[in-house]
């Protein structure tokens, strides 16, 4: 046994309907841990050779739901949600907070890769061994709040009484929505209403094999821990640090709707067009007084509860319920489109939630449209209505096509960069120039032209997940904790857990937590000298391998969107612009610091020394390495 | 507080202020089973819509119908706190105690077959502690020798199912039904 684990992951074929179980051998736990690493190795052996040739969103492709050996050890539980990314072409490793992965670690397993392409529409339920792929006609086209409601009831009034054994909980779901079966680009893979792995477009991988959701309870411990005197006290001492972390435990990341505009200049207003606005009205003095009606929100383990729950109580667009709305989606569905109303926010936010898109690559896809309508380059008979900056209606009337693949909707739904690549050679004008994304990637909601927030000029332009800015490509790899940039993102997507409740502790304290779970015995030093490199390395070549509608040229799309390039026209940082020179500069620091030749290709002797010899054959094969 | 001060307490809960973090879930399987276990914990956290978190556990009922319907003698009252104790080696796993519990609260441990009902940690309950010092206060250690049948939350009645406390649980935080 591998303390820490269960061993034991779970391989349904959707194709042959056929169930089994893959033992995960204690070499490759140590090695890649879980989550995304683990991920980035199980694509590589079973898809590296024919990347180029896996369609995404085809039969051929693998959508993988790995859990960590933290996952429910380490406050705040995450499963990761993975495949070759229908945005990116490359693996993103997208996670997302709920009880789920409590329920399928519980259940026995550490994860479940999902191969080929059901018939019909169906959906998996796990219960400990008894896995089922059952028919479901009855919710494939619901949306969100009724899809899992239908899920949740279908399972209590199965299981979840049983004379003489009393009540069980409710299992975990992950669903998506309406997007998600038409295989949106930007369709997300969502749990519990308002929960989305966005980044990746998973949804739409889900879609593709005919699975709306998977539902899963387990009734077991978590599994053992090595040392589990010690790791109970550092839960302990976690949730005491976690107390001390208050603007997040008061207003979550909904403060940064006002602030990341007004005081870093770096929030997305009009497609990027703008970085600063100082609307008071976006403060959260509005959300915490009218609209929050629970104020403190948490997943399973969670000291910090960011999440705070949003409803409509009066007016046009009463009875929307979302959480917070955070400040992504404060960002990218309210200032990107020029809305600053909270309540509308609410309501665009609540909408992507029922339809399963995610805010960010679906705000972003949006903004861009919108800049195109500013600019002449779009009209009304091309999108079917006129699109100005502030509508909400007409926004949430696009969302709506966008999900249901109506009218521009199904261009758009290719996501911000296939979108404007279809739109440019209609129009025979470029519109990439006000694409606002890194490798097919939309780009968080952090701008790095102020140069005043947590992302620099490389946060996306060389990271590994394109626009991610939950994995930015900042130097130095080390900064002592487990946070946001892409060494850190790594170890909260590997070991699987909240960055958000990690980032605020000492990393030294998650490593000994880490360590007393697994008895691993991993450094901090081992981390950013092997783990990272060895991780971001597979990410690194299945990126520029790509394919097989979207291929990434090393260097050249190694860069920002040329957005970041002008200079910022308002607030107290106009005129900030990303300098070409010192990005370049930076950018080649990042690759040499990940052991990459400047191009940003591993170097030979960096992968045999990581233990990727056979990367760099399939390297040498394709005659990238020098 | 050792077990020889304990007095009659209950564990008063008030809904609307559960967060779903379920670090009670946590302390208490950690305590009695010595693992993370949310299916063997003795306070189980009901999500049958999101948001709508509900703590579910003994509330220890005035006549205690689950030990009386114990054809086993195997279930007692703890003299000093008022707790629902499980003779294990009595204990056949029938499952009548839960058939009488009014919220269904008893349940069969998953592994060890037995009865599991709460035994507030003999008088100083783990996830009391926890739920406090975050600051969060849906979970309420009552006293008994001091009762306030006039207020609301901590009017001691008998256990309540997850359903019926979700629907109501709703109209307080939503107002209005949204199950």
């Amino acid at each position: 046994m591998i303390y820490g684990y269960n061993g034991r992951i779970l391989e349904i074929d959707l194709s042959s309907g056929s169930v089994r179980e893959e033992k995960l051998d204690e070499s490759i736990a140590r090695m890649y841990i879980g989550g995304r690493g683990l991920a980035a190795k199980i694509l590589w052996d079973r898809l590296g050779r024919r990347w180029d040739f896996v369609n995404p969103l085809g039969e051929e492709n693998l959508l993988l739901f790995l859990a960590g050996p933290l996952t429910g050890y380490y406050p705040g539980a995450r499963i990761c949600v993975s495949g070759k990314s229908p945005q990116s072409n490359g693996i993103i490793g997208s996670t997302v907070s709920s009880e789920f992965p409590v329920e399928l670690r519980c259940a026995g397993y550490d994860g479940i890769i999902v191969s080929g392409k059901a018939e019909k529409p169906v959906y998996i339920s796990i219960f400990n061994d008894d896995v089922e792929i059952r028919d479901a006609s009855l919710i494939w086209g619901r949306k969100g709040r009724e899809t899992l409601a239908f899920l949740i009831k279908e399972w209590v009034d199965r299981y979840g009484w049983k004379p003489g054994r009393g009540l069980l909980k409710e299992p975990g779901v992950v669903y998506i929505g309406p997007a998600g079966e038409r295989m949106v680009r930007t369709a997300s893979v969502m749990s519990k209403w308002t929960h989305a792995a966005g980044y990746g477009g998973y949804g739409a991988v889900m879609g593709s094999k005919n699975l709306k959701a998977i539902v899963v309870k387990g009734t077991n411990p978590l599994p053992e821990a090595k040392d589990m005197v010690e790791t109970d006290k550092l839960i302990r001492e976690v949730w005491k640090l976690h107390l001390g972390f208050n603007n997040m435990r008061f207003r979550g990341t909904a403060a940064g709707f006002l602030s990341v505009a007004a005081a870093t200049s770096s929030e997305p207003v009009r497609n990027w067009q703008e970085e600063w606005h100082d609307r008071i009205e976006t403060s959260t003095a509005y959300y915490e007084a009218r609209l929050w009606v629970k104020r403190f929100w948490g997943d399973f383990g969670c000291a910090i509860t960011c999440l705070k729950i949003a409803c409509i109580k009066s007016g046009r667009f009463k009875g929307y319920i979302t959480d917070n709305p955070d400040y992504e989606m404060q960002a990218y569905l309210g200032a990107n489109l020029g809305i600053f109303d909270p309540e509308s926010v609410v309501y665009i936010c609540a909408l992507a939630d029922e339809l399963g898109l995610c805010g960010i690559q679906t705000g972003n896809v949006l903004g861009f449209v919108a800049e195109l309508y500013q600019r002449g380059i779009l009209n009304e008979n091309d999108i079917g209505f006129p699109l100005r900056w502030g509508d909400v209606e007409a926004f949430a009337k696009l969302m709506h096509m966008i999900a249901y693949r109506e009218g521009i909707g199904d261009i758009l739904a290719e996501g911000t960069y296939r979108a404007a690549r279809i739109i440019s050679a209609r129009k025979g004008v470029d519109v990439l120039k006000y694409a606002v994304q890194v490798k097919g990637v939309a780009v968080g909601a952090h701008g790095v032209r102020s140069g005043l927030d947590y992302t620099m000029e490389t946060a996306y332009a060389c990271s590994t997940q394109g626009g991610d800015h939950t994995s930015v490509a900042n130097i130095p790899l080390r900064s002592g904790r487990v946070d946001l940039r892409e060494s850190g993102a790594l170890f909260a997507d590997s070991a699987v857990l909240c960055a958000f409740n990690s980032f605020s502790v000492e990393g030294d304290i998650v490593f000994r937590l880490f360590n007393s779970v697994t008895g691993f015995g991993i450094t901090m030093d081992d981390w950013y000298n092997v783990y990272v490199p060895r991780m971001l390395s597979i990410q690194r070549v299945l990126l520029l391998i790509g394919g097989p509608d979207a291929y990434w040229k090393a260097m050249e799309d190694d860069d920002n969107p040329p957005r970041f390039y002008e200079p910022l026209p308002s607030g107290f940082k106009a005129g900030a612009v990303v300098d070409r020179g010192k990005f370049e500069k930076l950018r080649r620091e990042y690759f040499e610091s990940l052991g990459w030749d400047e191009r940003g290709i591993p170097r030979e002797d960096t992968l045999v020394k990581l233990g990727l010899s056979d990367v760099a054959d399939e390297l040498k094969k394709r005659n990238l390495l020098r | 507080m050792s077990i020889g001060d304990a007095m009659p307490i209950w564990i008063a809960r008030d809904y609307t202020r559960c967060t779903g973090c379920r670090k009670c879930e946590i302390v208490c399987s950690l305590k009695h089973e010595g693992r993370i276990w949310p299916e063997a914990s003795r306070i189980k956290i009901f999500m049958y819509t999101p948001g709508l978190e509900v703590p579910h556990l003994c509330t220890q009922c005035m006549n205690y119908p689950c030990v009386s319907a114990c054809p086993f003698q195997a279930l007692s009252v703890d003299e000093s706190t008022g707790a629902v104790l499980v003779d294990r080696g009595k204990c056949t796993g029938c499952g009548k105690c839960i058939e009488a519990c009014p919220g269904a609260i008893p349940f069969i441990h998953p592994r060890d077959g037995y009865a599991v009902i709460c035994d507030l940690c003999g008088g100083d309950p783990e996830c009391v502690k926890v739920c406090q010092e975050v600051g969060y206060n849906a979970l309420i250690l009552a006293k008994l020798d001091k009762p306030r049948p006039d207020f609301d939350v901590l009017k001691k009645g008998y256990a309540r199912k997850p359903i019926d406390v979700t629907r109501d649980l709703s109209i307080l935080l939503y107002g209005e039904e949204v199950v």
